[in-house]
This record gives C-alpha cells, structure tokens and sequence, in this order.
C-alpha cells in the first residue's frame, strides 16, 4: 500500500506565472538541479569502487527544496543543515572540488577530511555548518540568527532538516526561542515521510508538521517540495518579510527521497515502503517535471540540455580526478584544532 | 533566609587582612569579572535562567542586566539543550557568550550541545570556526540537595577532547579564570562550589588574567603532595593545618584547571614528597582523581614512595538526607585520616 503518496499540483498552475521570472534564472534552477542530480548520480556509482570512505546521504529527489530555497538567499545570508548535506551545500554555492575532495578523505577537502559528507561546510559562501545528529544543527542555526540580530548584520540564517528532526526536543526548543526573540531564521523542513525505514505514523500523531511549528507562534507554510519555483516563492517572502524585520518562519515542504536513506541504491524492496510509492514520486521527479514545464512554455530548454549536461559532465569528471589526485592528511594534522587559539 | 544562605553563611574561613588588600567574598569577585568582561568587549552577553531574577545567580549577575540592557544580560527559556546550542551558534558567529546554570546537573540536559557539538565544531571543520563560549554552574551539596542536584560533574567531562574545565579555589581566581575563558576562543566550562561563594580573600581591582592549565602551589610541604581543585581545596588546608599540629608537613597544589592539567606542577612536587593524595568534589571513579592518580602511576612511579591514594565521593548517589549526607561528604578529618595512613608505611 502507498502510504505517502505524492498529493502536489505540480505545475499545473505555473504558467501564468513566468513572465515575472528571467528566462536565465529560469534556466539556472534547471542547471542547479541537473547538477546536482548528476553529481549525486556519480558519487553513487562511484561508491562501490571504496575510494570515498564516507556515509553518504544522498538527495536524489530532493533537488528542488536546496536549489529553490537557497535561490532566495544571497551570499551572506547563513546556511545550515543536518546530515543530508549534499543537496545544501551546493544549493548555497559551495566548492564542488572541496566537496569530493572531503568525501575522498583528501587534506584539501572542504573540512580537511574532519568531517566527511556529513560536514559540508564552505564560510566563503555562507554553507555555515551541519551536525550529523538529527535535529543538531538547528539551535546552532538558531543562535547564528541570534548573532545577527544582536549585530544588525541583515542576514538572514536558515537551517534544513527533515521530518525526523521536528522530533527532537531541540526543535521545539528553538522554535520557541526564535519566536520569543523573533529571531532573523527560516526553519526548513524537508518532509520525505521516512527517518532511515520509520514511517511518519510511527513516529508523529496524525497532523500537519507545519501546523504544529504554528503552535509556536511563528510563521509557517507548506509547500510541495517537488516544485522548485513553488519551494523558491515560498522562501523568497519568507526571506523578504524577514529583512523587513519580521520573524522567524517555518516552511514544510513535502518530498521523497529516490534512494535509500543511507549509502547507494535504494532500499524500498526491503518492505519498509513500497516499490511503487517512489515510482508514484518519480513521476514528479523535481528535475524532470521542471524540464517538461520549461519545455511546454517554450523556453528552449530542449535544445540546451544537451550542452549544459555535457558541461557538468565535464566538470565533474575534473573535480574527481582532482580529489583522486589530492594529498591525504598528514598524522601531525590529526592533533591540529582540538583547541582554538 | 533560604536553607542554601544559611548554611553558606555558616561556614567559616580564614579571614584575610584588609590592611594588606582589597577583600572581596567569591561572589563579589565573579560579579565584577562579569561586569569587566561586558564593559571590555561588546561580544560579549550573559545569560541563563535567572540571571536577572533578584538572587541573580547567588549574586553573580547582580545589577548586570540593568547596566547593559536585556539584549547583553537575559534570561532564558528551560531549554538547556536549545540554548546550549543557541549559545554554540551565537559563539560560532564572533559571539562570547556566558552561559550560567544554577548546578551542574542541568548542564546534562543539554550534553548532546556540549559534547557533541560546542567542543567538536572547531575540529570538525578543520579550523574554520571558533566557540568562545564559557557555561558556568555551581556545585550544589547540603542540606538536602540530593540525588538531583548536587552532582559534580566534571569527571564526566575531562574524556571529552575539546573542552577546557576549569575549577577555582580563591576569589581571586574566581575572577581571573573567568575573564580569562571569556576570552579564550574555545568551549569553558567552568564549575564553581556553592560552599565557597561567601569566602573572602584578595581580589585587585581591574581586569587581569588567570591562565589556564596552571596549577598553584597554596601550601609548601615535605612529608606528601595534595591535588586537587575547588572546594577540596579548602578541605584540603582545613587537614593541613591539624596535620602540622602533629608534625606532618604537607605540600598543596590546587590544579584551578583540571583540563588541561598542569602536569609539570604536580611532577615536581611529587620529586619532592614521594606521596600523592588526590582530593575532589566529584566521585573518586574516573574523574580527576581517578585521572591524576593514573598519571602519577604511568608518569612519576619512579618517584612515590608509596601508593597513591585519593579522597572523592563513594560510588553512590548523593542522599538528600543530613544523617546520610554526614557519612557521604570527605571532611578535612578523613583526609587527615588517610595523610597520616600513607606516611606511616
């Protein structure tokens, strides 16, 4: 039996909407999330060679929610996340080239081989850091917005988590706490229905996540996470009711994850959901049902897939044979950073 | 008067001189070294649940909040965890937060923060952030604080790479440590004892710095070595002074941080003495006793005359009763008890 199945419009309703949006941004979603599908698709097919000695969760499925929120954020504005990382860090800009080299175990990783792909993190960009225990990363995000508001600084911080996270005390804790202070914060849940095989019926009373981020007096919606310019609208006015001195915000937005929760493949023919559940959301895969709306409306999309998909292709070839090729730490780096000076 | 003041005023200390120095009690000292620290450095807040109620953190906090506004001095919601994290980000972004707690049996609520986030982050990512954050607490003991909120945490806390401990004896200490985590760049906890908040001692006026993972010798001996931090301290001297009334000369180091622990300072008394005594508020099963002796005995062997001994808290839960609690506590007696059990062999 499907238990979450996917309940969006898609685009139907999107249409009239384009002509308030560059045909380059428009383009640019599509490339961001081609992007990073393909990256991902690569360190799939790659992780068997046990070159990337890292746990990897990956985001195939989940393109949209990184690529759409973080279009709405500038450079300065703060990024956080929990454990999967992947999609976040290269939504906010970060270095693709740092991002293997950390999952090859390289010196030259973005975190020096400390933290693996759990720890992406890239200051230069805002990726502010992420905490590979559910729900970690979210008071910290919430105390970055609390130095930005104590600062006036103007950035406006936000942190990704999922479903599982909502569950851990901290949440809670920080939602109250970003309200008591209206704090300058977007809480992004990606809602994919699954915490590693627990379903949401185990594990939360039959209501809306983001009603009960309401229940703490802040600002909250739902979007369907599948659509990058819905995730993208959402998060702009929450961004823009944000610099114009409003508080936090809580956006749930509704999204499957095509693999499993950790490592390559998928798990789904183990029983803990069904096949034809993730087939049920691959036919509203973000990235393909982006590419049939760009396409119907005529935005020539067609004729440049080829060429852009070439150019990632390039790419990532060049930043694995860059990480297969860096230096490994040393054993005196080991014992660098225990303390700060 | 509240159980906990009244049994703080009726200790009695070693009173200093006035005509040789500024007095100041514990509290006073912590008080102003708050007070410097936000006057200095506009990074930095404190905050913690009832830091701006009227018993303002036993005294520590008093007047704070009204001298720099709510948005530097605040209370906090009972979150531990939450803050702990808030506290984290906020020092991640250039913040210098002070996080203050009652006991340190709160500090447990928000480990996960503490353990697994605060003192790991700056290792994690390979240098790219800092956490100056201090998170203070005071020991509870007496008069039925208990099981819940007595507990002396700190030997919990020194298996965990990252973090800086700091344990002081003295008013002045208490404000030198403190200005000092303030401006250190990494995660310090410093843990006070509700039973020294009263002491008086020499405090200078103005802000100077207590460096942390430096010992202190407070008594110079012959006949035995005793280490330890905090309160025990003060047990410590109590013993010392009845020792020498029976012809034992004994040597006092008082570690202030017990990590990083100034090793060098208990070696060289240890070459002197032959005998190790380690003494602590916390339980004698691997906490700073447990830690100390084991360095003595992969360190220093050559040295020791004897075995080492140590005096910490039974491995029990503390009782809340007074009957209980006067079997529980080490008192200067029993440390007098075991000085006199190792010179004799």
């Amino acid at each position: 039996m499907v238990q979450y199945p996917y309940e969006g419009q898609g685009f139907k309703d999107w249409s009239g909407a384009l002509e308030k949006y560059s045909d380059s941004f428009l383009i640019d979603l599509f490339y961001k999330m081609l992007r990073i599908r393909l990256i991902e698709e690569e360190i799939e097919n790659r992780y068997f060679d046990d070159l990337m000695k890292t746990p990897i969760h990956l985001v195939i499925g989940q393109e949209a929610t990184a690529v759409g929120a973080c279009a709405a954020l500038s450079t300065s504005d703060l990024l956080y996340s929990g454990h999967r990382t992947h999609g976040a860090y290269l939504g906010k800009g970060g270095d693709l080239k740092k991002m293997l080299s950390e999952m090859h175990c390289k010196a030259n990783g973005c975190a020096g081989s400390r933290g693996g792909s759990m720890h992406l993190i890239d200051p230069d960009v805002g990726m502010a850091w992420s905490s590979a225990i559910v729900g970690g990363a979210i008071p910290i995000a919430t105390g970055a917005a609390l130095a930005s508001q104590y600062k006036s600084d103007q950035n406006v911080t936000m942190v990704f988590f999922g479903d599982g996270g909502t569950e851990e005390g901290v949440c809670s804790e920080s939602l109250n706490f970003a309200s008591l202070k209206q704090l300058p914060i977007i809480f992004f849940c990606e809602n994919n229905f699954y915490s590693v095989q627990s379903p949401l019926r185990t594990r939360q009373s039959q209501r809306d996540i983001f009603r009960w981020a309401e229940g703490h007096g802040i600002n909250s919606s739902v979007v369907d996470g599948t659509n990058v310019l819905e995730v993208y609208e959402a998060t702009k006015s929450a961004v823009e009711k944000i610099r114009d001195g409003g508080g936090p915000h809580f956006i749930e937005a509704k999204v499957y994850r095509f693999r499993a929760h950790g490592g390559a493949g998928d798990d789904s023919q183990t029983g803990y959901r069904e096949v034809e559940e993730r087939e049920m959301w691959e036919r509203h895969c973000p990235v393909e049902s982006y590419y049939s709306f760009l396409d119907q409306n005529n935005l020539g999309i067609k004729s440049q897939r080829p060429e852009l998909q070439k150019q990632i292709e390039q790419e990532i070839r060049d930043c694995f044979e860059h990480a297969l090729k860096s230096p490994e730490p040393k054993k005196a780096d080991l014992f660098k950073y225990v303390y700060a000076d | 008067m509240p159980w906990d003041e009244s049994l703080v005023n009726s200790l009695v200390y070693d009173e200093p001189d006035p005509k040789q120095g500024r007095v100041l009690s514990y509290v006073q000292s912590l008080n102003e070294a708050l007070r410097i620290a936000l006057e200095d450095n506009e990074s930095v807040i404190v905050m913690g649940q009832g830091v701006d109620d009227p018993s303002a953190m036993f005294g520590s906090t008093k007047g704070l909040q009204d001298r720099f506004g709510e948005s530097r001095v605040f209370d906090t919601p009972l979150s531990e965890e939450g803050m702990m994290g808030v506290c984290t980000g906020a020092a991640m972004r250039g913040l210098r937060p002070v996080y203050m707690h009652n006991r340190p049996d709160f500090i447990l609520l928000a480990f996960n923060q503490l353990i697994t986030h605060a003192a790991k982050c700056h290792f994690m990512d390979n240098g790219l952030t800092q956490v100056p954050l201090v998170v203070w607490a005071a020991i509870g003991r007496g008069w039925g604080s208990g099981a819940q909120h007595s507990q002396a945490i700190q030997g919990l806390l020194m298996g965990v790479p990252g973090l800086k401990i700091l344990m002081p004896s003295t008013p002045y200490d208490a404000k030198g440590l403190m200005l000092q985590a303030i401006q250190d760049n990494s995660p310090t906890i410093i843990f006070e004892h509700r039973w020294l908040m009263k002491k008086n001692g020499f405090v200078p006026e103005g802000k100077y710095l207590v460096p942390i993972g430096q010992g202190v010798c407070r008594r110079e001996g012959e006949d035995l070595t005793i280490v330890g931090a905090s309160h025990a301290i003060e047990l410590a001297y109590q013993a010392s002074k009845l020792l020498a009334a029976d012809g034992v000369d004994v040597e006092i180091i008082d570690l202030r941080s017990i990590q990083p622990i100034d090793d060098q300072l208990i070696e060289d008394s240890i070459r002197k003495t032959g005998r190790l005594l380690v003494v602590d508020t916390g339980w004698a099963i691997g906490g700073v006793c447990a830690e100390i002796g084991f360095r003595a005995v992969e360190k220093w062997f050559s040295y020791l005359k004897g075995a080492v001994r140590r005096v910490g808290l039974p491995d029990v839960p503390t009782p809340a009763g007074y009957a209980l609690e006067q079997h529980y506590y080490p008192t200067a007696q029993n440390i007098v008890d075991v000085v006199k059990d190792m010179c004799r062999k």
